[in-house]
């Protein structure tokens, strides 16, 4: 098998508009039968596990498309209408993809496999929770304090009160409006407690800073640019792992996403999209999702985190609230208030 | 053994055709509840289920409120968990504005056709590829920057109602066929329990002697009671049968034997007589004899007709008068005892009574025969009607019998007269076993003129028919 991955691997500028893929990639045979597979997941993140799929699969080729979760959902949604479009979608922005299955874009599939995963990862049988990634706060260790570093969401509240300027524009978070990744933990976070409206006053009191990309802001904390972020996506640090950025997961509660795998109802090569899912649910292929960081073990010896402050976002048509027009204005007018204009620094 | 397996096999089919039938009212009756219960479930899902959807439509049409003179909503979660009771449901909703612009939600939801209603209106409608059911709220605003309705509408696919409903009627469909097998067996126990008293009979039948002709047990069902007592009165008229048989063939035995000992012993003195004069006197005597001996023969098929009749033949209205006149024309007093003056004495009106005819005229032609033979004459036949009770009667100038054999009148048959070879007394037997068919009497006595005999029966009052 001849990996073609990152030798196929575009780049394109994280400035790109939306409208298009950020990276493509190929894994498989030249000759076999392709199937596109769109998703907000890095390509080096999840490209190992594509490639074992496609080793132990030879009779397909996955088009591996990487996509920016609004495009990806703006294009779902015409492909929809259109009655074309991808074979397989996998994204971190779980609502979108609800809001497919509810307008009834999604294919039905049942196995075995399908059947193990928890009510609260499986809805209708057309979108299954495969991977467990929490939503984590990130610190520079060389720059913060040990005394500073806070364990919970108290403790970042109190950190911001404290009006220390060393932290005044030094505090990152993903913008609601640039990350549809941003704006589900966000607005999970505004369900989830009462502390949401108090960050949002300590955020606009250190002059916190909302920026777009998970990269952006891991690059941010570990070149010193930031000293804390807050929300980003614990998988995404562990996979760039850095000497100088430390996690922590939230004490009082911590948010865990399950990436979402959709089939379009109007999918070419619905065999092959079937094959993956249950690839990627099996033993073998949760094993190798878990090397990628994608999977967490619940292992209170790990993470230090009782599993009563484990807050999983379910699957499930409450997260249509999340897409409702006003509720989304009301939202993002109360995060603008906070932050004032769409800002994407570069790092 | 053949008889038994048959009246068997003959039971067995009576009670399964009461199973039969009973199963098949049963069958009619489960169809009937399957039907109901399944609209019953379909009638409840839907009502369950309209009742979330109301309640996640109100809670969205509370969250409106007016910001800056717009309407804005405030979708609350506790909508979509109301809605998130059906799990595997899609979710349609739209709020739309006073002129039916869209505010938020999605744009394919449509109002309902009928407008008018200010009230929550329920409908079908399509919801992408599947059918759903809407429900449209309105929420009336009259504000200083905004006045108008605003249409909140929701709806939702059927699966969760459809699975409530098939639920609902799987359930209802075992306890009716839970109580439709218990139902089975306590009808297998009834009707086994009513059965029982046919099995008894006719093991009671099974065990009888066949010349046992005693009534039943009568301590059964009234159903079943109507059977025992026609066969009970079917019994008693053949137990009386035989035994007016067997009396008849004792009494023709017992009649007979005598004179026809005699006939044969003169005959067989006829043969050796020589003396011409003797040998005709003889054959004078025995020619008599076997003229009384037809004579007895008469009486006794007469008797046996009589009592035959009395029981078999249903009584009819008969003018007693007409029977006096046809003893009387028939003339027989003349062959009898031709010196014998004889009278008849009836009325201008009709004496109706209930009997046989035959039978009937048969005794009083015996009464009359009896007078002609052994009263003196003038012998009157007369008919009279007193009261409820109509009477004919027979009346000689003679004194009448003596009172030892007055005594004896009437009984079946008499030795001595038997013996003597002519009456043989059977007339008045013949006339007792009339009167007592016809509920009437016989009695005897002296009368206006002389000996009496009169036979009584209770008249019939109105027309002939």
């Amino acid at each position: 098998m001849i990996r073609k991955a990152l030798s196929a691997l575009l780049l394109c500028a994280s400035t790109l508009t939306a409208q298009a893929e950020e990276a493509v990639a190929v894994f498989g045979d030249e000759t076999a039968r392709p199937m596109l597979f769109r998703s907000t997941t890095d390509i080096r993140v999840l490209g190992p596990t594509i490639e074992e799929f496609v080793r132990l699969n030879p009779d397909v080729r996955v088009i591996y498309e990487q996509w920016g979760s609004n495009a990806l959902f703006a294009e779902s949604q015409k492909d929809c209408e259109a009655g074309t479009g991808a074979d397989a979608i996998l994204s971190s922005a779980v609502h979108q993809l609800v809001s497919l299955v509810n307008t009834a874009c999604a294919a039905p599939y049942r196995s075995p496999l399908t059947e193990t995963l928890p009510n609260d990862r499986r809805w209708r049988d057309e979108l299954w929770g495969i991977t467990r990634e929490a939503a984590v706060i990130i610190y520079n260790t060389a720059l913060l304090p040990e005394e500073d570093v806070p364990h919970s969401r108290f403790e970042l509240l109190d950190l911001m009160r404290q009006d220390n300027p060393a932290y005044e524009d030094r505090i990152a978070t993903y913008d609601v409006e640039a990350s549809g990744l941003g704006y589900l933990f966000a607005f999970s976070d505004s369900i989830e407690a009462s502390t949401f409206g108090a960050l949002l006053e300590g955020f606009s009191r250190v002059d916190a800073v909302a920026t777009c990309c998970s990269n952006e802001i891991i690059e941010g904390v570990g070149s010193g640019r930031y000293l804390i972020a807050y929300n980003v996506l614990g998988s995404y640090v562990s996979t760039q792992y850095r000497d100088n950025v430390s996690v922590v997961m939230p004490e009082d509660y911590t948010l865990f996403l399950s990436r979402a795998y959709m089939i379009p109802r109007d999918a070419q090569n619905q065999g092959a999209a079937t094959r993956l899912l249950d690839f990627l649910l099996s033993s073998q292929g949760n094993a190798l999702l878990r090397e990628s960081g994608l999977v967490m073990r619940r292992d209170p010896e790990e993470t230090f985190l009782p599993e009563s402050s484990e807050r999983a976002i379910p699957i499930n048509p409450m997260l249509l609230v999340a897409l409702d027009q006003h509720r989304r204005k009301r939202f993002i007018a109360q995060w603008r208030s906070t932050f004032g204009a769409p800002q994407f620094l570069s790092p | 053994m053949a008889e038994a397996t048959n009246s068997a096999l003959r039971q067995r089919s009576l009670s399964s055709r009461v199973v039969t039938g009973v199963l098949s009212l049963l069958l009619v009756g489960g169809i009937i509840v399957a039907i109901a219960s399944f609209a019953y479930g379909r009638q409840a899902a839907r009502q369950a289920y309209d009742r979330l959807l109301l309640g996640a439509a109100n809670d969205i049409a509370e969250s409106i409120t007016i910001v800056g003179g717009e309407p804005l909503t405030d979708l609350p979660v506790s909508a979509f968990q109301l809605l998130a009771l059906a799990p595997d449901d899609r979710i349609a909703y739209a709020v739309r504005g006073p002129r039916g612009q869209l505010l938020t939600g999605q744009d394919s939801v449509r109002l309902p056709r009928s407008e008018t209603s200010s009230g929550p209106t329920f409908y079908d409608a399509p919801m992408q590829d599947e059918t759903a059911r809407f429900v449209t709220v309105y929420r009336r605003f009259a504000e200083r920057d905004f006045s108008g309705t605003v249409s909140v509408t929701v709806g939702q696919t059927l699966a969760a109602r459809n699975v409530m409903a098939l639920g609902l009627t799987r359930d209802a469909l075992i306890a009716s066929l839970v109580a439709g097998l218990a139902l089975m067996v306590l009808a297998t126990l009834v009707i086994r329990n009513a059965m029982a008293p046919l099995n008894r009979i006719a093991d009671e039948l099974l065990a009888r002697d066949p010349y046992d002709l005693t009534p039943m047990d009568r301590n059964v069902p009234a159903e079943v009671s109507v059977m025992i007592d026609a066969m009970n009165r079917f019994m008693l008229r053949l137990d009386r049968q035989v035994t007016s048989m067997r009396h008849l063939i004792s009494d023709t035995a017992h009649q007979l034997r005598t004179p026809v000992a005699a006939i044969r012993a003169q005959s067989e003195l006829i043969v050796e007589e020589t003396d011409e004069d003797t040998r005709n006197q003889m054959v004078t005597r025995l020619t008599r004899r076997s003229r009384s001996l037809g004579e007895l023969l008469d009486q006794m098929l007469s008797r046996a007709l009589v009592i035959h009749r009395s029981d078999s033949a249903p009584p009819l209205p008969i003018d007693l008068r007409d029977i006096a006149l046809n003893v009387v024309e028939s003339r027989d007093h003349e062959l009898l005892s031709p010196g014998t003056e004889v009278e008849l004495r009836i009325g201008p009106d009709e004496v109706i009574v209930m009997a046989d005819e035959i039978s009937l005229t048969e005794a009083v032609k015996n009464m009359f025969n009896n007078a002609l033979r052994h009263g003196k004459s003038p012998v009157v036949l007369g008919v009279t009607q007193e009261g409820a009770q109509a009477a004919i009667w027979v009346e000689d100038a003679g004194n009448g019998p003596p009172a030892d054999i007055l005594d004896r009148i009437g009984e079946r048959f008499e030795r001595s007269a038997a013996s003597s070879g002519r009456s043989a007394g059977l007339g008045l037997s013949i006339v007792r076993s009339v009167a007592s068919a016809f509920a009437g009497e016989l009695s005897m006595g002296q009368g206006d003129s002389g000996f009496r005999v009169t036979l009584t029966l209770p008249a019939r009052s109105g027309e002939l028919e």
